[in-house]
């Protein structure tokens, strides 16, 4: 209750008007509040926004008039009759659980082996984020030039080993997936790599010699002291992982050769631009897979999010 | 995203424009003049320039527009302006480009494409461009420059046909015939293999997915003739009709004599396999001269028009891609650009376009022979004979369609080559989608 009482007099006594802004502090705040305000409800919100309209329409981008509401239909027919859609989905889970499983551990495992000041430390480092410095296009001509069926590295090497086989590692359908999938998992190692080393680097030393004074080998060290330890470093890894799972386009995209999905190859951010980029566009129907991938993002982000801060909280 | 970025160009523009002017008001009357007159139709524009929106963006064709371009300057005293885009950009954006602001004459393509963007009142119509240059065109390809509403739209400038190529020295050592039926074709490929021979050279990975409708269209005519593919591709048959069952349990005979790892595979090393002897025939355009860098290989590379299926229709259709050019909805300057049109579609712009660029055969009878190469005179021949002329799948068919459901459905297909019935019930459930409006 004191509080309650004391509150409204000391800030008069101690800063005399704190409330009260010139008007040029107001104007400063209006603009630097507002122009971001306005870029976020422009660039993020409004389109956001009409993309989920949009998706209850079917238009297919020409003349304003062309737009027809159709409810759920475009709803009813991804999830019902678009072949591609559960390979897609499927495809998205398995990236997720693949970059998750793999790439991402690695990533760690590489951060505190270089942590431990081996020798050339820092040509390891640089080599391993190399690929995270490259541009995604040079990335995928990389790829396609190791994957070429008949000129390819790999091809050469095993048919160095035992000629006669032919492994047509972006064409076919089975294979395709991981093929991508080495290639983004080779990229996203480095990028764990540098997150973990950074953080790494703020580690207190302290911490792990007490760990070896109580006779704590190496493994025991680092499972139960330095990854207890990293936690906000761990969460940003797998925001970071998750989120590159779900937005994954790009290297999919170049190495199919830019021009949409391809069988064994299909990702949610590849089946929107299919329908809503080129010569017949299905704004409305690509609109609602757009949404649909919002709605999983925001679901896995969301339930994240959740809950680490709930365990903070308590 | 994407979606935002288009709208702005859209029928918002005028009144983004109005608002603009609003706010400039009376004391900035003067500065918001050219923006009045850009809104009135671009009546007012320089009566002297004529814009040129080009695809040609390739060193070739964007050599041979220019030779055409400064002879149309220096005949008629008009300026072009030329506004060269990357092929793939241009088509991906060319709904949003068409609906913007677009070039008063721009490159497209004949068929289906062309039709769709006439119809959406995207082009505006030449009947009067025609009435000049008419007389130069057979009348497939005359059937070909006009939209569903029987106006013309489109003046061709170039074609080239698709058919099996092979190398002669080839068929020469192994003493291989050309094959005029479906079985000596299918059993030709057999003696290919046996010889060591990939028999049908095949890349289709990457962006060359296209490259697999030619056997498939080849094959849906030769099959099921002309009205059928026709109808098949413009969504009015079904997909599981016995006909289209029919063409893919044939494309599946020719499956085992493919090449093998296709799917990651560019068609151009799928036409230097050729080149090199390790393949015996590709199914392919005339584009395939592009590939050869080695002047003395040319005159080796012949080529066949697809066998005869079913002998009611013979080889009576040729797929020959069209190439041309379109007049947008509302041309700045309606009159330069009108004879810029009949410029393009005179013989002399024929010439000089295929002076630069000899890959391809020119549309207009008038147009100068005497130049072409023995493959450029063969394939003018092929095209001249020809009862009808397709433009190939994604042309004559929604492209969206092709290039969404039915080439990854194909890919998929020709990797465990089955009866087909599912690949057919898929491509089947998605037509409705494409083919409503």
């Amino acid at each position: 209750m004191s509080s309650v009482r004391t509150a409204p007099r000391s800030p008069s006594r101690a800063h005399p008007r704190p409330r009260r802004l010139g008007p040029g502090d107001r104007l400063f705040l209006t603009v630097v509040v507002g122009i971001p305000l306005i870029a976020l409800l422009v660039f993020v919100w409004l389109p956001a926004l009409a993309s989920i309209g949009l998706s209850f329409t079917s238009w297919d981008g020409i003349g304003l008039s062309g737009i027809h509401w159709v409810g759920l239909d475009n709803y009813h027919q991804i999830l019902t009759n678009y072949p591609p859609f559960w390979p897609a989905v499927q495809h998205n889970v398995i990236w997720l659980l693949f970059t998750a499983l793999l790439p991402a551990p690695f990533g760690v495992f590489l951060a505190y082996q270089l942590d431990r000041k081996i020798r050339f430390t820092r040509i390891y480092q640089t080599a391993i984020f190399m690929p995270m410095v490259l541009s995604l296009a040079v990335v995928g001509f990389m790829w396609e030039i190791i994957y070429n069926p008949d000129n390819g590295l790999l091809n050469g090497v095993i048919g160095a080993v035992s000629s006669g086989h032919h492994i047509d590692w972006l064409g076919d359908p089975d294979l395709n997936l991981w093929a991508v999938l080495v290639a983004s998992g080779w990229r996203h190692a480095g990028y764990i790599m540098i997150l973990y080393l950074a953080g790494l680097k703020g580690f207190d030393p302290a911490l792990k010699e007490a760990a070896a004074l109580d006779g704590a080998n190496g493994r025991q060290t680092f499972l139960r002291v330095v990854l207890p330890a990293m936690k906000p470093v761990n969460i940003i890894v797998l925001v970071v992982t998750v989120m590159e799972s779900l937005r994954a386009f790009d290297i999919v995209y170049v190495l199919g050769g830019g021009t949409g999905s391809k069988p064994g190859m299909e990702l949610l951010s590849l089946l929107i631009t299919d329908n809503i980029i080129g010569e017949s566009s299905h704004i409305g129907y690509g609109s609602a897979l757009a949404v649909i991938l919002l709605l999983v993002s925001l679901a896995a982000i969301g339930a994240f999010l959740f809950q680490t801060f709930r365990k903070e909280d308590q | 995203m994407t979606l935002q970025s288009r709208t702005p160009g859209t029928p918002a523009g005028p009144h983004r424009r109005r608002v603009v002017q609003g706010l400039f008001g009376v004391g900035a009357g003067a500065l918001a003049m050219p923006a009045l007159a850009a809104c009135g139709g671009g009546a007012a524009s320089d009566p002297k320039t004529v814009t040129f929106g080009s695809n040609g963006a390739d060193a070739t064709p964007k050599k041979a527009y220019a030779a055409v371009t400064d002879a149309f300057e220096k005949d008629s005293k008009l300026t072009v302006k030329t506004n060269t885009v990357d092929h793939d950009t241009f088509q991906k954006s060319i709904s949003t480009y068409l609906q913007g602001t677009p070039d008063d004459v721009f490159t497209w393509f004949a068929g289906y494409r062309m039709q769709y963007f006439a119809k959406k009142g995207l082009a505006g119509p030449i009947d009067d461009v025609w009435e000049t240059i008419g007389a130069g065109y057979s009348d497939a390809a005359k059937q070909l420059s006009k939209g569903e509403d029987g106006k013309y739209y489109f003046v061709p400038l170039y074609n080239y046909p698709w058919a099996v190529f092979y190398r002669k020295s080839v068929f020469q050592q192994y003493g291989y015939e050309i094959p005029v039926t479906w079985s000596q074709f299918t059993a030709l490929a057999k003696r290919m293999k046996k010889d060591g021979l990939s028999p049908i050279a095949s890349g289709y990975g990457g962006g060359d997915i296209w490259s697999i409708l030619g056997a498939f269209d080849y094959l849906n005519l030769r099959a099921n003739g002309y009205d059928f593919h026709m109808s098949l591709m413009r969504g009015q048959v079904s997909w599981t009709d016995k006909r289209t069952a029919r063409t893919i349990d044939l494309w599946r005979e020719l499956t085992p004599y493919y090449q093998k790892g296709a799917g990651g595979r560019s068609w151009q090393d799928a036409a230097q396999s050729l080149l090199d002897k390790k393949s015996g025939m590709a199914i392919i355009g005339l584009f395939l001269g592009q590939q050869v860098t080695d002047e003395s290989l040319r005159s080796d590379i012949d080529f066949f028009p697809f066998p005869e299926i079913d002998p009611a229709y013979g080889q009576d259709t040729v797929e020959a891609p069209t190439d041309g050019f379109m007049l947008s909805r509302k041309p700045k300057n309606p009159d330069a650009a009108r004879t810029f049109l009949e410029f393009l579609g005179g013989a002399k712009a024929e010439n000089l376009y295929m002076g630069v660029d000899p890959s391809n055969v020119a549309v207009n009878s008038a147009a100068d022979t005497g130049s072409y190469n023995a493959l450029q005179k063969k394939s003018a021949e092929l095209i001249a004979g020809a009862k009808h002329i397709t433009q190939f799948g994604d042309r004559d068919s929604d492209p969206g369609f092709i290039s969404t459901v039915v080439e990854p459905g194909f890919t998929e297909w020709l990797n465990h080559p089955d009866d087909g019935s599912a690949l057919l019930k898929k491509i089947e459930s998605q037509r409705s989608r494409f083919f409503t409006a």
